[in-house]
């Protein structure tokens, strides 16, 4: 790996033009590892720990497009990037799929040129002010200071929200969440506002969280999902439909403990027999063997089991589901039939 | 006399008294104090000032520091403990004794910690023999192959890669000294070069590429040649090195375990790309200095107009230009490390400070040194060689300690593109669900180990700054 | 054998292309100029094929596009409904304030320190070289974070200069409450131009004209026929009486609006932002330890003789100063202050370590991720601090060709 890497650069000259981007898939297989794109650090969505694990809800999902191709969860490489060098880093083949709470949008999807595979968590932007302000709606922040990440699609929803409403404020721009964490703090803003999400780690992480109340307002559709390059269809998916595996996964039943003994033989339920491989041949079809979904799911559990394990109730994040419930719980996840 | 005396006087004293003490105004701690803290009314005014500064941030900072907490396993849990003692406020170093070896070496597999740490110690030995003249010179020998024994320590893999490299590039060394001493200073490069693109390159199928473009251009279905040619056998043979080393590999697989460059971050990065940037930036930074200094036209512009647009841009756009732009000047589908693509783009910077500060070293000597070698019927090459650069390059090393203090220092803006030097890791420790809320801990460290390490460098270079100019006078 | 012939004959054989020093350096620049040629070609071939194959062109259409964001500080009218193109104006113009501003206080930052530095108070000069140490040896972008931090965290938010209900504030504003710290910037009084204010720039631009004639007057005087003419009080009286009498007898055409405290903020008056203070600050701090260290060195570079001498001469310790020491120190001062103020006008760039909105967040940042169009937005970036750094460098140069040592 490291060799052809270095000789890459002294052999780059006399590489024959057009090494084709086509089979993202063949690529992933031949180098052993799948290069996943990732933030460079959001609370409950990527950040390694102390032995450098990467751990998160963002992070899960690669390791289950790991598990389900290379049949080893931990075969990732995780490629930090900024909200600057994301797509550029996807667009030139650096990472093979990047899932970064990256929100789909008309342009990024046209224009940009990428592949939204799916929404793996239905977001929206929000604010989070001190309970002190008396404040009860966003409506009334106006003049307000409001502290605001630069370069996200947030930052062109609060223009176009406060212009929208005719009421004026003054921005802060900051970089990073934990920047807009500390400013907020420091009375820097008298308003936060990125995805509700963040916001939810944000005041789980405040010395006294009941100081700070969250609004009502939700003022834009974030939904944010794994995208891949475009012209790629038979990787994308596989990414697709691994997504698909987990949301699946919870509305059958399967979980990372159950899915063993319920991929061992043929069950009485034909979707999960399907999806497990135990019957039909689904896994030849996007080019993989039959179990790719059951080693999906044995990774990191199917989807509310890492939503629960990384931003769900019971940790500090202690986001509740809400619109990522599964559609029989009134959510908006609805995966397409296995068949 | 005396006899007189005992009549006149009547108390004489035969014994010499001992001095008295100074005046307490004229010495011990009082007089110091008179004469280097208040000795106008100016100085005594600043004297205060200072004395209230200094007061005002450790009162500030100390109690801080000292309620620290040394042991916990998250802020919720140091918060707890230092409330328990009954501080209000206080560090949670706690965060620093559990995460320093992430800030140090990245994701570095802790269980080969010796091994960045022995190409450090080595790295001492490498560089000794090139700032003390007194060493050996057959010690130039290790400094030359260092490089080479600090890539496969800090990245593993297979022992012949770097065996290959080698022998690879001492061929080089070898052909183009021997052909240049048979026939001369361009031929040798010219073998040289020749021998470099035989041993690591793929002369066949870029020449099989050229033409296959010409063709193209002037085809309308581009004939493509190198479908034909590529079959013959030959072709598999290069690039020769790197055929041979995976040859080797298979037969005798020798090696350390590899590291991927995505695991090696913190310090360990920043002393990565500085010092990389640094030693490949030195031939590149002596040409440009040499071609700056040149008569020819074209090549004194070129030279010129490489250093003003690098040093006229700020390093983060050009970290930036690596980052989101290279690849779009390199042939559809290349993509190579973006640590890789930083140290390029790094080097390339380091080259146009380097040159400057060779150029200074040039321009330092007498005119004398320059027409000796002429009278001494030496060529420009020969010269150069054997008389200038020896010199010149001798009293730039300073500068050239300073230019690599600035370069380290400005390594920290590869956080903005992604990479994880110290503060790409502070930002992801702040983003794990323990550390949450952390801030000037995490900070504070990396400044310190910043400011210990440039700051015993640019001692290093003051004194060799006072070393080099005895010598030269 | 004895066959003597004349000289040989000039026939040129290709070796003397390489051999021979008449032909050699017109062989190496052609090779060069080949080489160079096909490296640019292979270069662009590239960028054209791999724009082609994201199926996009080179295109600045994107800078009159709507830009859909705003800036935090602006020097010129701009909304969200303005065009990409002035949001980069607008960051240009941030990033030369804060440049200029930057050189200014970082030249006074750093002459005071060198001077302090050689001070003979032991604590003084003790504390000044923990200063220039601390700052040269640790990267720019820790000290700006911490100064922004520092800033933010040990400054009490707007709400807390509100009375509470027994009418008593955390804090209070200062200077008759003009001026407040607070978490979010600086709040000083803006000055409000009424009508006739136009009149009294007028006359305080003619008053500085006014002041460089009488200073050429006085030098003159001094130079051609040996007369001390004062220069210090007549210049400071041209400066400010003419515009102080005018002031009052235009009615006080400028009067100053104070911040005052509002629902969430302050409103009226000026804020300076947190963020351009910290990298003002941290600029300047940065910057001042090497200026420091140059102007240590240019005073030190002054032989003692030369006070000595100018002592013997009978000339007081203050004209020696600035008629003996200075004029020499700053022959070697200015060249390298001036490349440090180059240093600081390419490191204004980090900017992004306190998200100023200078040209590197709007253009370098904003533009290129909401559109995309990072090889257009790098490349104006690249060519408008090549710009700059040309125009520092030319005055630079300038300078040099000036005080250059005339020998005759």
């Amino acid at each position: 790996m490291k060799k052809s890497v270095f000789f890459g650069v002294l052999t780059a000259a006399g590489l024959v033009a057009g090494a084709s981007a086509a089979a993202t898939l063949d690529d992933v297989k031949a180098r052993g590892t799948l290069n996943c794109g990732v933030t460079t650090g959001l609370t409950g969505f990527a950040a390694p720990d102390a032995n450098g694990e990467w751990q998160g809800f963002d992070v899960a999902v690669c390791r289950a497009v790991a598990a389900a191709i290379l049949s080893d969860p931990t075969a990732v490489e995780f490629v930090p990037t900024t909200g600057q060098t994301r797509f550029t880093a996807l667009a030139a083949g650096e990472i093979d799929m990047l899932a970064r709470n990256t929100t789909w949008t008309f342009s990024r999807d046209t224009d940009l040129k990428f592949d939204f595979t799916g929404i793996n968590y239905y977001d929206g932007q929000g604010f989070i002010v001190p309970s002190a302000l008396g404040v009860s709606s966003a409506k009334e922040l106006d003049g307000a200071t409001i502290c605001i990440q630069t370069g996200t699609t947030t930052e062109l929803n609060l223009a176009d929200y406060f212009r929208t409403n005719n009421i004026s404020y003054e921005p802060v721009p900051i970089e990073t969440n934990a920047e807009g964490q500390q400013q907020y703090l420091a009375g820097a803003c008298d308003a936060y506002t990125t995805d509700a999400s963040g916001l939810a780690a944000t005041r789980a992480s405040f010395e006294n969280p009941g100081d700070h109340i969250i609004l009502p307002e939700i003022i834009s559709k974030e939904p944010l999902g794994p995208l891949v390059r475009h012209g790629d269809s038979e990787w994308g998916d596989i990414v697709r439909w691994t997504l698909n595996a987990l949301i699946a996964a919870e509305e059958l039943g399967i979980t990372s403990a159950n899915v063993a003994e319920m991929s061992s033989a043929p069950g009485d339920n034909p979707e999960i027999n399907r999806l497990l491989g135990t019957e039909g041949d689904l896994g030849a079809m996007i080019g993989l063997d039959a179990e790719w979904a059951k080693r999906a799911i044995m990774a990191e559990g199917n989807y509310g089991e890492i939503f629960e394990k990384n931003i769900g109730e019971t940790t500090p994040i202690g986001l509740a589901r809400g619109l990522n419930a599964q559609w029989q719980d009134g959510g908006l996840l609805y995966a397409p039939p296995f068949r | 006399m005396s006899e007189t005396h005992s009549f006149t006087v009547g108390y004489v004293r035969h014994e010499m008294q001992g001095p008295l003490p100074p005046p307490v105004a004229e010495s011990g701690a009082v007089k110091w104090m008179r004469e280097n803290l208040f000795s106008s009314w100016l100085n005594a005014i600043l004297t205060v000032v200072s004395l209230f500064v200094i007061w005002w941030v450790l009162s500030h900072t100390l109690p801080w520091m000292l309620a620290g907490v040394w042991s916990a396993s998250s802020l919720t849990d140091c918060r707890n403990i230092l409330a328990e003692r009954g501080y209000s406020s206080g560090a949670c170093w706690a965060v620093i004794t559990e995460r320093w070896p992430q800030l140090i070496f990245g994701f570095y597999p802790s269980e080969l910690y010796w091994r960045p740490i022995l190409a450090f110690v080595l790295l001492i030995g490498a560089v000794a023999p090139v700032l003390y003249t007194s060493l050996p010179r057959k010690m130039l020998w290790f400094s030359l192959i260092y490089p080479l024994i600090a890539y496969y320590l800090l990245w593993g893999g297979s022992v012949w890669t770097p065996v290959m490299l080698a022998v690879g590039f001492s061929l080089v060394g070898m052909g183009g000294t021997l052909a240049s001493n048979k026939s001369g200073f361009f031929f040798g490069v010219l073998i040289a070069i020749l021998i470099f693109l035989l041993m690591f390159f793929d002369p066949l199928s870029a020449l099989l590429n050229v033409m296959g473009g010409i063709a193209g251009l002037f085809s309308a279905d581009s004939v493509r040649l190198s479908p034909m040619i590529g079959s013959l056998a030959l072709r598999d043979l290069f690039p020769l090195m790197p055929t041979l080393s995976d040859l080797l590999g298979s037969i005798a697989p020798i090696g350390l375990e590899s590291v991927t460059s995505r695991e090696i971050g913190g310090f360990l990065l920043a002393l990565v790309i500085g010092l990389s940037a640094i030693v490949f930036s030195m031939p590149l930074g002596i040409l440009l200095a040499l071609g700056r200094q040149s008569d020819l036209f074209i090549i004194n512009k070129v030279c010129v107009t490489f250093i003003e647009v690098i040093r006229g841009i700020p390093l983060i756009v050009w970290l930036f230009t690596a980052s989101t732009l290279l690849n779009y000047f390199l042939p559809p589908g290349t993509t190579f490390d973006l640590i890789l693509r930083v140290i390029i783009m790094v080097t390339f910077f380091a080259a146009a400070y380097i040159a400057e500060v060779i150029r200074g070293g040039l321009a330092a000597l007498p005119k004398g040194q320059y027409e000796g070698a002429d009278s001494l019927g030496l060529d420009y090459w020969q010269s150069m060689r054997l008389i200038i650069l020896p010199q010149a390059l001798k009293i730039s090393i300073p500068g050239i300690v300073n230019t690599f203090i600035g370069l380290f220092k400005d390594t920290v803006l590869v956080v903005f593109i992604g990479l994880l030097d110290p503060i790409g890791f502070i930002n992801l420790i702040r983003a794990t669900v323990e550390w949450n809320g952390i801030y000037w801990e995490l900070y504070i460290f990396v400044g310190l180990c910043f400011f210990l390490f440039c700051f015993f460098m640019s001692r290093y270079s003051q004194y060799l700054e006072r070393k080099l100019r005895t010598d030269h006078r | 054998m004895a066959d003597v012939s004349g000289p040989p004959k000039e026939s040129f054989r290709l070796s003397q292309l390489i051999y021979d020093s008449r032909y050699r350096s017109l062989t190496i620049q052609v090779v060069a100029t080949f080489l160079l040629t096909a490296a640019i070609v292979w270069l662009g071939m590239n960028l054209v094929e791999n724009l082609n194959r994201l199926g996009r062109g080179f295109d600045l259409g994107f800078l009159w596009q709507r830009a859909g964001y705003d800036i935090s500080q602006t020097l010129i009218p701009y909304t969200s409904e303005s065009t990409h193109g002035r949001a980069v104006l607008v960051g240009m113009l941030n990033t030369l304030l804060v440049a200029f501003l930057g050189c200014i206080l970082a030249t006074i930052i750093g002459v005071i320190a060198g001077v302090l530095r050689l001070s003979n108070n032991w604590i003084v000069s003790r504390l000044m070289a923990v200063y220039v140490e601390g700052f040269r040896n640790v990267p720019l972008l820790l000290w700006l974070l911490l100064i922004f931090a520092v800033l933010t965290e040990a400054t009490p938010e707007p709400r807390e200069f509100r009375p509470d209900e027994n009418g008593v504030a955390a804090y209070s504003m200062f200077l008759g409450d003009s001026m407040a710290f607070t978490a979010r910037g600086t709040l000083i009084p803006a000055p409000v131009w009424e009508p006739g204010s136009g009149v009294l720039v007028v006359i305080f631009i003619a008053s500085i004209i006014g002041a460089f004639v009488w200073r050429r007057h006085a030098l003159r005087q001094l130079y051609q026929f040996g007369r001390v003419v004062p220069i210090l009080w007549p210049v400071l009286g041209i400066l400010i009486l003419p515009t102080l009498i005018g002031f009052f007898l235009l009615g006080r055409p400028i009067s100053l609006e104070y911040p005052v405290l509002g629902r969430f903020n302050f409103s009226g008056g000026a804020t300076i932002s947190n963020a351009f203070m910290a990298l003002w600050l941290g600029l300047s701090l940065y910057t001042g330890a090497f200026i420091a260290e140059i102007v240590r060195a240019g005073i030190l570079a002054v032989s003692k003789g030369q006070t000595e001498a100018a002592y013997a001469l009978g000339l007081r310790p203050r004209r020696t100063l600035s008629l003996v020491v200075l004029p020499q120190a700053l022959r070697v001062i200015i060249p390298p202050l001036i490349s440090q103020f180059l240093n600081l006008t390419k490191n204004s760039s980090l900017a992004i370590a306190v998200t100023y909105p200078d040209i590197r967040a709007t253009l370098g940042g904003t533009a290129i991720t909401t559109t995309g169009k990072e090889l257009e937005g790098l490349l104006l970036m690249g060519l408008f601090f090549l710009a700059l750094s040309f125009l520092i460098s030319g005055v630079m140069n300038f300078y040099n060709s000036r005080v250059k040592l005339k020998e005759r």
